[in-house]
């Protein structure tokens, strides 16, 4: 194998698993250890910087980090990051002062912003430090888009969601809410340097030629639509029988609004296995503990409706069968088909783009399922000066994607207002790489591997909690749990850097690894060298990390990065510090690189 | 931190035939200064174990006393152990392995803890063929001490203190083979293939195995001009023969397209393999390993591997012809003899 070469950024970024799988690249690593200074301010800029929404992700995050942390590959489960994430959005002082602070000297180029959701304030949050003038339409009373219109409030209080959406809104912004932009052609015929759409995907699947479906239509709801009523206080009960069908989270949080507005037996119907549920384990977790029967592998066949009364659905039973190359098909079984009684239907089946409004002689193109035909690094539609984000851009993901397309459409309307390149001019990561050694057994990060297993966030009693749709379920870590839990983070973006030149292979690294990572041995093929390491090297996500040829026996040291605990051991026991721990910071350069705040860290 | 090591280890460690992993043979977090040699043996002596399967209660590991006397602490926690006064190692294990003939024992000490002040018992554990694994963690100087130079310290060598060393060096290996050790190697504390065999076969020998493990001081002895150091102990490194271990009943499956092979016998049924032995050099005979290691000195060569190993030896139970059964088990029953056999004893003196 070739010599690793770690001025690529991207190398010790890939290590650090949990930023590496973010969208956004949050130094994960960096906010826990704030946290567990206790300096939950420093943390949240933290986040704030990269994620805009740490109140809100600490809570409705999907979180790809979690299975992504390397905790998890050497004890059962992650360090529960999300939770740690709202640990600062709580306890924090007012940051506000970190911020970067209005008016901004204006540049003269003014931006329209069309859905006022988490993409297009990402946006905003960029540009408006820049001295962008930035118009920004929304349909809804306030901002926040599907964050507000779609996450039920005891899961988001919404004074969380207001806080956070005020803070971009009152860098500068002129928002122009109750107002749904009917027309792009009006739009553009404006005197916008550029447009961003961030309108979400806000169509929900229906069921529309299944039998009965439009018989009783003021019973039979749409899981997104009826979910935005009961946000903006439009629907205020549901009938004491009600089946959900869909296994996302959506449909999750359809049965528990459900069983807050009036319904006592909520039932949740998957045509599907159990397992293949689309929704996040802990939302299912959720449910279930608020007596919600998840039934499977059950598709809908008919809604039966007597005398323009609903009744319940008719569902047929099936098993999933899986062919040679793994797809799946749902056979009937040939049981008795089921019916389960109900006053109410919600159809939570998923979402999709819908732009009726963009005009289709506009130069915008649109490619498979009505979506933008985009380039996926700049978000650039077809039309130069029109760019895409969030679920508008490439289809439903989560907020988290929303907030990373959102950082990326901006640099490329800077750059388009500046008249650059926006694919050849766009900033590299900013990398930074410290020397963490204070002393022999002293190192500028707590090394000590606590052996804690994974803390439950403590939730509100249910009969409590299923009263009122507004009181929020999880109560949050305490500061004292919080701290126990960041230090399970085993400070992967601290880097085991290894200097060949100072290497004299005396074993004393390989010795004293706990996790047998660190093997010498002479250099082959990838393939090769991995069935010859000191421990099984399975992992072929995980980088092996090689040396130049070592100077007394020219074999080669390579480190397996799979299970590496970032201890520290190996640079301590090193004679000669061939090995060192850097703290690793890589962070996504923004838009102008106008939101670097300066933090005292 | 750090005077504790993580609990976690590698989740896909696999385990021996005894259903151990190598953690179950690993030692406290080792105070010795980064780099020494010495832990690399070690880690080499946790290898071994593991490997072949010993299960840690049937292995008795002794020190006297010095950097190598400590390392005891650092490998197999759960095994017997006994840290000894200085030199005195081969004396308890002496009196151990007539107590108890069924553990396995290993004893550890350094090139002052045996070419000084133990010397005298060193010589006469040989003499005595002791069925033990005795590893000499040879340094060139009293590392515990601040360096001074050792008995093994070869003339001419300089440590951190800077000054040539002025005396004719103790070869504890060539000492060993002239007072009839029955089996003795030498290795390198930076060479785990060859060390991890050698161990392996020590183990498996029955009587006195001994090896002499170069392990560079990387505090006082690691400096230019030192002859322990690792960069002249590898420029000058220079084996009998490649080593391999091979269990009880495992093939020998790997084949050396050039050089000698040769295959020794080991009382446990398992066998070394040797390849690409060094001409003029038979594991067998005497003469020809005390040559080849004079031949080496005088070519300033640190001659590795194994160096001589007879073909069969008696061991310090069977001179004393002792009963099977080890001594410390035996009962008031089995010790006094019957009214009649006593009758019969005195009848013989009259």
């Amino acid at each position: 194998m070739k010599p690793t070469d770690i001025k690529d950024p991207e190398y010790f970024h890939r290590v650090v698993d949990c930023q590496y799988a973010c969208p956004a690249h949050t130094p994960v690593p960096e906010y826990i250890r704030l946290i567990a200074a206790e300096k939950y301010t420093e943390a949240y800029m933290v986040n704030w910087e990269s994620n805009v929404f740490p109140g809100v992700l600490g809570r409705t995050c999907d979180r790809p980090c979690e299975p992504a942390c390397r905790r998890g590959r050497v004890e059962e489960e992650p360090v529960a990051i999300c939770r740690l994430k709202r640990v600062a959005a709580d306890f924090k002082d007012d940051p506000r002062a970190h911020m970067p602070m209005g008016p901004f000297p204006a540049n003269g180029k003014k931006i329209a912003l069309i859905g006022g959701g988490p993409a297009s304030l990402t946006v905003a949050r960029d540009l408006a430090p820049l001295g962008y003038e930035l118009h920004l339409f929304d349909e809804q009373i306030k901002g926040g888009g599907m964050m507000r219109s779609q996450i039920p409030s005891f899961r988001l209080p919404e004074s969380v969601l207001d806080e956070e959406v005020g803070y971009v809104l009152d860098l500068g912004v002129h928002a122009v809410f109750n107002k749904y932009v009917e027309s792009m052609r009006e739009v553009l015929a404006q005197d916008y340097d550029a447009i961003f759409v961030g309108t979400g995907a806000p169509k929900g699947g229906d069921l529309p030629r299944l039998p009965g479906r439009w018989d009783a239509p003021d019973h039979i709801h749409i899981g997104i639509t009826w979910l935005a009523s009961v946000a903006f206080e439009h629907t205020t009960k549901i009938g004491k029988k009600v089946i959900v069908l869909g296994g996302g989270n959506t449909a999750m949080d359809c049965c528990r609004t459900a069983r807050r507005l009036g319904g006592e037996e909520v039932t949740v119907v998957v045509r599907s296995p159990f397992e293949t549920m689309k929704a996040s384990p802990w939302e299912i977790e959720d449910a279930m503990r608020e007596d919600i029967p998840i039934l499977n592998n059950m598709p809908p066949k008919e809604f039966v409706v007597e005398n323009g009364k609903l009744k319940g659905v008719l569902f047929e039973k099936v098993e999933a069968v899986y062919d040679e190359s793994g797809r799946r098909k749902l056979i009937p079984t040939g049981e008795p088909d089921v019916f389960i009684e109900a006053d109410d239907v919600l159809i939570a089946i998923g979402q999709e783009n819908s732009f009726p409004w963009i005009e289709r002689d506009l130069g915008i193109e649109f490619g498979q399922w009505d979506v933008p035909v985009l380039n996926p690094v700049t978000f650039q539609s077809t039309l130069p000066k029109v760019f895409f984000g969030g679920d508008a851009a490439l289809g439903p993901k989560n907020i988290i994607t929303a907030v990373a397309h959102g950082h990326q459409a901006a640099i490329s309307i800077d750059l388009f207002c500046q008249g650059q390149d926006v694919a050849k001019d766009r900033p590299a990561p900013t990398v930074n790489l410290i020397h963490q050694k204070m002393g022999i057994h002293e190192w500028g990060y707590d090394n000590d591997i606590a052996g804690d297993l994974r803390y439950k966030v403590p939730h509100l009693e249910k009969k409590q909690s299923l009263h009122d749709r507004k009181l929020e379920v999880e109560l949050g870590f305490d500061p004292a749990t919080a701290f126990r839990e960041a230090q399970r983070c085993l400070n992967c973006d601290v880097q085991t850097v290894f200097n060949t030149s100072r290497c004299i292979e005396c074993d004393a690294c390989v010795d004293i690894c706990p996790t047998s990572c660190i093997t010498f041995t002479m250099n082959g093929e990838e393939e090769d060298l991995r069935t010859r390491l000191t421990a099984p090297a399975n992992n072929l996500e995980q980088a092996l990390y090689v040396s130049e040829p070592l100077k007394q026996t020219a074999r080669v040291m390579i480190k397996d990065e799979d299970v590496c605990l970032h201890c520290g051991l190996c640079a301590e026991r090193c004679p000669t510090a061939a090995w060192d721990m850097e703290k690793y910071l890589y962070q996504v350069t923004k838009a102008g690189q106008g939101c670097n705040t300066t933090l005292a860290v | 931190m750090t005077y504790i090591k993580p609990k976690f280890r590698h989740p896909e460690l696999p385990v021996n035939a005894v259903g151990y992993a190598r953690k179950d043979y690993e030692g406290a977090i080792s105070t010795l200064c980064g780099g020494c040699g010495h832990d690399s043996i070690s880690g080499a002596i946790v290898q071994a174990c593991y490997e072949m399967a010993i299960e840690p209660h049937r292995l008795a590991k002794l020190s006297g006393i010095g950097c190598s006397s400590k390392t005891p602490t650092y490998f197999l926690s759960n095994s017997h152990g006994f840290n000894s006064v200085h030199g005195r190692m081969p004396s308890v294990t002496t009196g151990a392995i007539l107590a108890n003939r069924d553990l396995i024992y290993l004893g550890v000490s350094g090139d002052g803890d045996t070419a000084s002040i133990g010397m005298g018992q060193f010589v006469h554990a040989i003499r005595r063929n002791l069925n033990m694994v005795y590893i000499v963690m040879n340094n060139g100087c009293y590392g515990l001490t601040k360096g001074q130079d050792s008995a093994t310290a070869d003339l001419g060598s300089i440590s951190k203190g800077g000054v040539p060393n002025a005396y004719m060096p103790i070869d504890l290996a060539g000492m060993a083979i002239e007072l009839g050790a029955s089996f003795v190697a030498r290795s390198f504390s930076g060479d785990k293939t060859q060390l991890v065999p050698l161990i392996k076969a020590a183990m498996s020998h029955q009587g006195f195995a001994f090896i002499d493990v170069v392990s560079p001081c990387v505090t006082f002895n690691n400096n230019p001009g030192s002859t322990k150091s690792y960069d002249y102990v590898r420029e000058h490194l220079e084996a009998t023969a490649a080593v391999d271990y091979v269990p009880e009943k495992e093939e020998i499956t790997i084949s050396y397209g050039e050089g000698q092979t040769a295959d020794v016998e080991l009382h446990d049924g398992s066998r070394l393999a040797l390849h690409k032995i060094a001409p003029n050099w038979d594991p067998h005979d005497r003469l020809s390993a005390i040559q080849r290691l004079h031949v080496a000195r005088e070519k300033e060569e640190v001659l590795t591997g194994l160096l001589y190993l007879s073909k069969d030896n008696e061991t310090f139970h069977q001179f004393l012809h002792t009963v099977d059964q080890p001594l410390n088990t035996l009962t008031e029953e089995d010790l006094i003899p019957s009214q009649e056999v006593l009758a019969a004893i005195n009848a013989d003196h009259r």
